[in-house]
């Protein structure tokens, strides 16, 4: 299989590799995928409280390289959103940026769920009372 | 805190040539690609196109042209190269039939005795490890009344003699198993099956693609009934196969499956592909000469390759058993790591992978899968296939640039991160695990 200039960048080149404090109340940490599936993708956001802007981003996936170029370009995307700007991306667009091929549509979709399950995670802590100042 | 993972920039692969280095090459004069898939095919080794390339303009003629010198040059070519693949396996020159290949030769032989002995019976067995040549086969015939037995294998990748001597019945008419596994490399006791098989009265064919060349095959030592062998494993053509046939203690006979001019003893009509068959014959030769040396050399080189790679990084698995297997076999799992990512890695040396994203069918190897690899450390997996062109420079640079990758991809990975921290991955509930 051949693969995009762009999908090679981001394998050589991945953006935003990385972890964030998962317990810290600004961050939020999607988890999704399966090692038996061959893909799981983390994907975290640290938003403002006041502004709801995605103020930075961070990936760490095992997976095939249009998984790690999926997830990768998603932290690009994301920072500088808003959660509900961030929630309006499309796995289309992903596939569109990467030119990914219709075996690798999964890819896109699993770096779209892992957004939405960082967005709502992060939304969940804000709904939760801070009882304790955790981990600052 | 967020705690950024410093990531290898393009260019560090070593693979950039330093000035007055040959481009293409490494310092260390390896060049590049690194061909280590050996189990897929092998290079020609350019003794076995010599052999053939008379065969194309001079001495073109039709093998079953029977009446002037043009046909008994092809003839003599084809006879020749018949001598020398049977002296490879203890067999006579009767008992072999010149094929497009090994698939072929294991459609011949499954649907062949299939058919000439269904009145004694309709049970096959096999085993769940088989090519695809075999097994899509088995499954035809199942459609057409055939019982079918897939024979699990175990953590080793072996089947058990025991189970086979159990699920024999007196339908039962053969059994195929094949003698070295493509993906793993783990060589079945084909002695102790074919011993099995005529203490019962059952034809004993063995896909021995993989092992004939390699290791030392003798039909009459191991009581093999049907075999089926192919040149680009071992250094021959693509294209050309050969089927032994036994011709008495038992006799075994074949329904053709291809019907025409009743070339090869009425058992495959064709045209004979005469210089592929010439080729065939010379890697035969070759291999028979040359295997004893070749074997430890191949094991040495595959040793080296797994000391290097397994003494620089943890958690790496060897798929199947070490010791029934082909000495240029090594099928190992870098947990953490997915196959198909770690091959775009190295993507100037080229292995398999048993990863989904690798297969059309997006399914992890079905041969890991039946040792009970997981399905995370079957998306994990690399094929090394060593051959005979490798060099210990080939084997030291591929070791580098696989440690490298599978260092710079768990950096990468949610789920290093995760055991690292002690989570136990078999506990965590996955979101994705419905798929």
């Amino acid at each position: 299989m051949s693969y995009s200039d762009k999908v090679l960048d981001h394998y050589s080149n991945p953006r935003n590799v990385g972890s964030m404090d998962k317990n810290s109340p600004e961050v939020g940490t999607g988890l999704v995928g399966a090692p038996e599936c061959g893909d799981v993708m983390k994907l975290q956001i640290k938003v403002n409280p006041q502004t709801n802007v995605i103020e930075d981003a961070k990936f760490k996936t095992f997976g095939c390289g249009s998984a790690i170029a999926s997830s990768s370009l998603a932290t690009e995307w994301v920072k500088g959103k808003t959660v509900d700007e961030a929630l309006q991306i499309k796995n289309t667009e992903i596939v569109k940026e990467l030119a990914l091929p219709p075996v690798k549509i999964h890819c896109s979709v699993l770096a779209e769920d892992a957004i939405r399950a960082a967005i709502h995670d992060w939304k969940k802590k804000q709904e939760a009372p801070v009882t304790s100042a955790a981990s600052r | 805190m967020s705690t950024d993972v410093k990531t290898i920039p393009q260019g560090t692969n070593g693979n950039e040539s330093a000035p007055g280095q040959e481009k293409g090459t490494t310092a260390d004069g390896v060049k590049l690609p690194v061909y280590m898939d050996n189990h897929a095919t092998t290079p020609m080794d350019p003794r076995v196109l010599e052999e053939m390339l008379p065969y194309f303009m001079e001495k073109f003629g039709n093998a079953a042209s029977r009446n002037h010198s043009f046909g008994w040059a092809g003839e003599e070519g084809v006879e020749i190269a018949r001598e020398r693949v049977a002296k490879l396996i203890g067999a006579t020159t009767k008992e072999i039939i010149f094929t497009s290949g090994a698939t072929e030769s294991d459609n011949l032989a499954i649907k062949g005795v299939a058919e000439m002995y269904r009145e004694k019976g309709n049970h096959i067995i096999t085993a769940v490890t088989e090519h695809k040549a075999v097994l899509d086969t088995c499954k035809r015939l199942e459609k057409n009344g055939y019982r079918v037995t897939y024979m699990a294998v175990q953590k080793d990748g072996l089947i058990d003699l025991e189970e086979l001597k159990r699920i024999i019945d007196n339908k039962t008419i053969l059994v195929t198993i094949m003698a070295a596994n493509n993906e793993i490399g783990v060589v079945q006791p084909i002695a102790e099956i074919g011993k099995l098989c005529h203490e019962r009265g059952v034809i004993f064919h063995t896909d021995a693609t993989q092992a004939v060349g390699k290791i030392p095959i003798d039909v009459n030592k191991m009581n093999i009934d049907v075999m089926s062998i192919s040149a680009h494993k071992m250094y021959g053509p693509k294209g050309v196969g050969a089927l032994y046939v036994r011709r008495k203690n038992p006799r075994v006979q074949l329904s053709a499956i291809i019907d025409g001019g009743g070339h090869e003893r009425g058992m495959r009509s064709g045209t004979l592909n005469v210089p592929g068959i010439v080729g065939l014959g010379k890697a035969c030769q070759l291999c028979m000469e040359e295997m004893a040396k070749e074997s430890c050399r191949m094991a040495g080189l595959r040793n080296r390759l797994r000391d290097n790679i397994m003494g620089r990084l943890d958690e790496v698995y060897i798929n199947g058993s070490w010791e029934n297997r082909l000495p240029g076999n090594l099928n190992i799992s870098f947990a953490y790591v997915e196959g198909e990512s770690l091959l775009m890695g190295i993507n100037d040396v080229a292995v398999s992978s048993g990863s989904a994203c690798t297969s059309a069918t997006l399914e992890p190897s079905y041969v890991l899968k039946a040792l009970g690899t997981g399905d995370d450390l079957a998306h994990s997996s690399i094929r090394f296939g060593l051959g005979r062109f490798n060099s210990e420079a080939e084997v030291d640079y591929v070791a580098d640039r696989v440690v490298e990758t599978v260092q710079r991809l768990r950096e990468l990975s949610p789920l290093y991160e995760m055991a690292k921290e002690g989570v136990d991955l078999k506990n965590v509930k996955w979101a994705g695990e419905a798929h």
